[in-house]
């Protein structure tokens, strides 16, 4: 619609595209230089402030920490000590393991959420997403640290329980766990779980539905054979969205996890403050994106062989 | 019963699994609030009496009074640059089609995704390396990195809910491309600005990891409290602010998702 007024606009004699200089032209005749144009402010920006710190670091990564200094040499030591010292392993492997429990737990918690309002909501649709969605928007630090208070060594549950009578001492293991890391994180990023399954399960045709029964589907079979598959890519988009940022988290295992629930973003925090190793700080940031970015690939693939398999 | 009834039909379990679960979403926030009122330093149960001291004694705070300064400071400079970003940025990925769009999008939203302590570790090494002393300008850098993916998405449905003949209509009347902006498509965008604007500022008030990177001697409201969390008998206090600031977010998110109500809905209508 935009091209014929546009080839309208150009063949007018009065038209501003007569008077102007090429930079002008281009803008009036092409329409993909007025979408770059228009996204180069915040795609410049972008660039500058990830790409390049980006590069920065990878450089950085290939260097050594002498004292408060750093050796330039290029070199991939600190790459083999990764894979050689067990605690970054160690690390790297329970946080995969931390997060990609909390992505299952949020995604099966939230499947019939999003089901619900999806598909039994019909009036004030919006009151309840807005419900579901805001205390996302609102300080994550302050989501984990209310958790801190509830599962605290004189917290909410242990204070009240004893109170109650159900147990003499407080129970020591709510507070510095992994527990107390996978529930926080299944809590703080709920959001992230409901809205693309939502979003996916709102689409489907309703009279898919209606078909499956007219041949003789029950309700469980229905949700498996269409329900379920035609919402698997909200389903796939809601673990991403979990898995990846939960993988490098800092706060919850900080304020949560004690020694026993410490994660990678723990140790490049480290890294980066008291122990002062910039480039090994750099090294394991790369790493855990690396292994992310795998994790994703594998994960995608699985998923989408998976779909075609039922569908 | 007419056709489709059976799936509109009620489900009670899943309708009693919905309110249990947004009662567990919002209860653990509460308790901040709850225990911030609490007449003792302890948090826990029973609750002793209630009492306002936490929050006066919060009131004659400098450090308090500073740290959020700098973070309304911070806020309201990223909420208003990452919404004019925002605005051409949207208008261009609703508008118009060109080559790369895609993959082009999907870099400017990735900061939604990838973990917020790559891009603070990250922007701290190119700023050292560069020389550049870290300040609120830096936490403010390392926010609009954050918001701008957040501005996007949400002034995006009011740009593909909008009509572009309208904006046509007022170059063909002769209005140049400024008043045009100022006077057709500004005003059918507003309820997207003003929700980017507050949504924004939230996600900047209350970001911590790129600001416990980035941030040098002045310290935001977040990294504030953070510093708070290490002396027990601060606990109260904590609570008192914690609970100042969420009441503060949940007020702003509010408006801001609910003037912007209609982008979601597709209820967008030209008059």
């Amino acid at each position: 619609m935009s091209d014929q007024s546009l080839s309208a606009s150009t063949s007018d004699p009065d038209s501003p595209a007569r008077r102007a200089g090429w930079f002008e032209r281009l803008i009036y005749r092409s329409e993909a230089a007025r979408g770059f144009s228009l996204l180069a402010p915040t795609l410049i920006f972008l660039l500058t402030v990830i790409l390049v710190p980006f590069a920065i670091l990878i450089i950085m990564s290939l260097w050594t920490a002498v004292g408060f200094d750093f050796d330039t040499t290029p070199t991939i030591k600190n790459y083999q000590q990764v894979f050689e010292r067990p605690i970054y392993l160690a690390l790297l492997g329970r946080s995969i393991y931390i997060s990609a429990i909390a992505t299952v737990a949020t995604v099966v918690l939230c499947y019939p959420m999003a089901y619900y309002v999806a598909f039994h909501v019909h009036r004030n649709k919006m009151m309840w997403i807005v419900l579901m969605t805001l205390p996302f928007w609102t300080s994550y630090l302050l989501r984990v640290f209310a958790w801190k208070v509830v599962l605290g060594y004189e917290g909410v549950i242990n204070s009240a329980l004893i109170n109650v009578g159900l147990i003499d001492e407080p129970l020591g293991f709510l507070l510095y766990s992994q527990e107390a890391v996978i529930i926080t994180l299944a809590h703080a990023w709920a959001a992230f779980a409901i809205l693309p399954i939502y979003v996916s399960l709102e689409k489907i045709d309703r009279s898919l539905l209606e078909a499956a029964t007219d041949l003789g589907d029950g309700p469980a079979m229905r949700f498996i054979r269409i329900t379920l598959p035609l919402s698997l890519p909200g389903v796939i988009a809601a673990s991403l969205l979990i898995f990846i940022p939960t993988t490098g988290d800092y706060i919850t295992p900080a304020l949560l996890g004690g020694p026993d629930g410490a994660m990678i973003g723990n140790l490049i925090q480290k890294m980066f403050g008291p122990i002062n190793n910039w480039p090994m700080g750099a090294t394991l940031s790369i790493v855990l994106m690396i292994i992310i970015a795998l994790i994703c690939l594998v994960y995608v693939f699985i998923m989408l062989l998976v779909r075609r398999k039922i569908s | 019963m007419s056709t489709g009834s059976y799936i509109r039909k009620r489900s009670r379990p899943l309708q009693v699994y919905a309110i249990i679960f947004i009662i567990v979403l919002y209860v653990p926030v509460l308790f901040i609030p709850l225990f911030s009122f609490n007449d003792s330093i302890y948090v826990r149960f029973p609750l002793e009496g209630f009492t306002l001291k936490w929050y006066v004694e919060l009131f004659q705070r400098d450090a308090v009074w500073n740290s959020l300064m700098n973070s309304v400071r911070v806020g309201v400079a990223v909420s208003v640059i990452s919404t004019l970003f925002g605005i051409f940025a949207a208008k261009a990925i609703a508008r118009y089609r060109f080559p790369g769009r895609g993959p082009l999008v999907g870099f400017i939203m990735l900061p939604l995704v990838v973990p917020l302590i790559i891009f603070g570790v990250a922007l701290l090494v190119l700023l050292s390396r560069l020389g550049i002393p870290l300040s609120l300008w830096t936490v403010g850098l390392g926010h609009l990195i954050v918001c701008m993916p957040f501005s996007i998405a949400t002034l995006l449905p009011r740009f593909e809910g909008f009509e572009p003949a309208l904006e046509e209509a007022s170059a063909d009347l002769g209005e140049n491309a400024l008043w045009t902006f100022w006077r057709v498509t500004l005003p059918m965008i507003f309820p997207g600005v003003v929700a980017s604007l507050m949504l924004t500022f939230t996600v900047s008030f209350d970001e911590f990891i790129m600001a416990f990177f980035l941030n040098g001697t002045q310290p935001t409201l977040p990294i504030y409290i953070w510093g708070q969390l290490r002396f027990p008998q601060e606990f109260p206090s904590v609570l008192a602010l914690s609970s100042f600031v969420i009441a503060a977010s949940f007020v702003i998110v509010f408006i801001g998702l609910w003037i912007n109500r209609g982008a979601h809905a597709g209820t967008i209508k030209v008059e």
